[in-house]
């Protein structure tokens, strides 16, 4: 039986990079799926960049960042005492980059689906922009919320290269599921590795299914 | 109620359209801004609501300034004290009708107001629907529930955006009452926007007339509706015309009721809320009215009136011919065919006598 350090240390990192994500990615999204501005394009190019980008080129420049001579390194060391590479928070604060296109883009479609319409009426019912917010936009966008939720955590469990290069492979802090998997492998301690890989691949499956049936059902009630 | 004034300045400018409204309206009652699609009427309501951040002007209500773009001053929608019926209810697809109407009475509440929910249940009949999700409304119950929600955000002003646009005939019948007695419910002016003629003659008092974004006219329907001519701007109507005419006697024995309009004896079918001495909008369609130049003699159409012809329009492209006929001074409008106008030899200023084969109440959709 594989130690199970690494599952629970990928279940949290999850969870506080999805709530994070959560609360930047709201108002992130409202405005990409409201503004007008001319800025939005190079925006929503910047939040999709880690789609395209080789995890090592964001895992290079964040570990250049986090180096306690640069500027956000050295504010972190001044702050916790600590150094912040090669920390749990190295590695949530690389996930949120890494994953905030999987929570953004969800909740903006989410935003643009129900549209100006609800808000509106909100706005001629004395609702102010936050009460339309918080009491149309966000229960009628329920499912987009729970989609993006779901797909970031998925994803912040399965990604592999940045946690690998900011983190390293410290033990009960940075050695997260992916990096135990490798780790195994290349001990040839195949047992472990199918365990913990097949765990990941009936979870990861698991949660795809539901996300699209989700969306499935949300199709078919509008219509 | 109250009579207060709308006070409008103001100029929007789209890529393919422009608004520009300078006009002191006197509020009471129902308004209808009244003009074919593409007017500007929409825009000028969301205008007055605060919806369109786009404008150049000044609107105030009464004492209070809702935008002022030289003083920098734009309220946001929801400190204006305005009501808005969307052309498509939007109700909150996330609620039922009961949350719908909560939604609007918790902010009038919390804005000093004193909402009335059960009153406003009553009122629009919609007791039966509270528990029902939004969304499986038909296209007249969430109509009713719409404004019933604006009531209970018990505003200063209530806007309506062609409430009954898209509905069949037997649930425009339906709503049209609740729309009567909408000012006397929610205690405010009511703006109502329609293209629609005979709604217009239904519900308001005095109207407010656009075309191409500007304002034609405005004032009491029953003055504006005799200076000008509407049935080109009611759109994709065929040509009628629109009469008040007094009730001077309801016979129950026959069914019948006559008024009178221009001096002359109209007669109708009673209905249950005529009563003697009240002035009833009349709507006649061009082609009920025929025209014959001797009195004719015993025949089934009850309403023969002696009339003046005033002008003929008439154009070689098409079969039918417009002849107004003014009866004691109300304008009366005949379509007949261009083989019948040569044959009759019609002179403007020629006596003869119009016979309408249907009269209907305005707003009596049957």
């Amino acid at each position: 039986m594989p130690d199970l350090g690494p599952v629970l240390l990928s279940l949290h990192l999850a969870a506080v990079t999805t709530v994070i994500l959560l609360v930047i990615g709201v108002p992130l999204a409202y405005w990409l799926a409201t503004t007008k501005a001319r800025l939005k394009p190079v925006v929503e190019a910047v939040t999709a960049l880690p789609l395209v980008l080789p995890p090592t080129v964001i895992g290079f420049y964040l570990l250049i960042l986090m180096n306690p001579s640069a500027p956000l390194g050295s504010a972190w060391v001044s702050l916790t005492g600590g150094t912040l590479s090669f920390s749990f928070a190295a590695l949530v604060f690389a996930s949120a980059i890494y994953s905030l296109p999987f929570m953004v883009q969800p909740l903006q479609s989410a935003f643009e689906a129900v549209g100006r319409g609800p808000m509106e009426a909100a706005a001629t019912l004395r609702a102010s922009r936050l009460d339309a917010v918080w009491n149309v936009l966000l229960p009628q966008s329920a499912r987009g919320i729970l989609t993006a939720c779901v797909l970031t955590f998925a994803h912040t469990i399965g990604e592999f290269g940045v946690v690998l290069m900011v983190g390293g492979n410290i033990p009960e802090r940075t050695r997260v599921i992916s990096i135990a998997i490798y780790e195994h492998v290349e001990s040839v301690e195949y047992t472990e590795a199918h365990i913990l890989s097949a765990g990941l691949l009936i979870f990861s499956f698991v949660t795809l299914v539901g996300v699209y049936a989700l969306n499935r059902s949300y199709r078919l009630r509008v219509s | 109620m109250s009579a207060d004034r709308l006070s409008l300045d103001i100029a929007l400018t789209r890529k393919t359209f422009s608004l520009k409204v300078r006009e002191d309206v006197a509020l009471a009652g129902v308004t209808a801004v009244f003009g074919p699609s593409g007017s500007g009427k929409t825009t000028l309501l969301r205008a007055i609501a605060g919806l369109e951040t786009g404008g150049e002007g000044r609107i105030s209500f009464g004492e209070t300034v809702w935008q002022d773009s030289a003083a920098g001053v734009f309220v946001p929608a929801h400190k204006r004290a305005v009501a808005y019926v969307f052309q498509d209810a939007r109700l909150f697809s996330h609620l039922d009708v009961r949350g719908n109407l909560d939604f609007a009475a918790k902010r009038a509440l919390q804005a000093g107001r004193i909402p009335d929910t059960d009153a406003a249940i009553a009122a629009f009949g919609i007791g039966e629907l509270l528990e029902r999700h939004a969304v499986s409304l038909s296209g007249g119950e969430s109509r009713r529930v719409a404004l019933a929600r604006a009531v209970l955000s018990c505003p200063d002003l209530m806007l309506l955006d062609e409430p009954l646009n898209g509905l069949d005939r037997a649930a425009r019948r339906k709503i049209l009452p609740f729309l009567k007695s909408l000012a006397e419910h929610s205690g405010c002016p009511v703006l109502y926007v329609s293209h629609d003629l005979e709604e217009v003659a239904a519900l308001a008092s005095s109207i407010v007339v656009m075309e191409a974004g500007r304002v034609l006219a405005n004032g009491p329907v029953a003055e504006i509706g005799r200076s000008l001519d509407l049935g080109p701007l009611s759109e994709g109507a065929e040509p009628a015309s629109l009469i008040e005419a007094k009730v001077t006697r309801i016979d129950s024995d026959s069914g019948l009721m006559a008024l009178e309009a221009g001096g002359e004896t109209l007669l109708l079918p009673t209905v249950p809320w005529a009563r003697e001495a009240e002035k009833l909008r009349l709507f006649i369609d061009a082609r009920d009215v025929a025209i014959a130049v001797e009195r004719p003699g015993p025949m089934s159409i009850r309403n023969v009136l002696p009339a003046r012809v005033g002008r003929i329009v008439s154009s070689d492209t098409a079969a039918d011919a417009l002849v107004d006929l003014s009866i004691g001074g109300e304008l009366i409008r005949a379509q007949i065919t261009r083989h019948a106008l040569s044959e009759l030899h019609l002179e403007t200023g020629q006596e003869v006598f119009a016979l309408m084969k249907s009269v209907r109440l305005a707003g009596d959709f049957r």
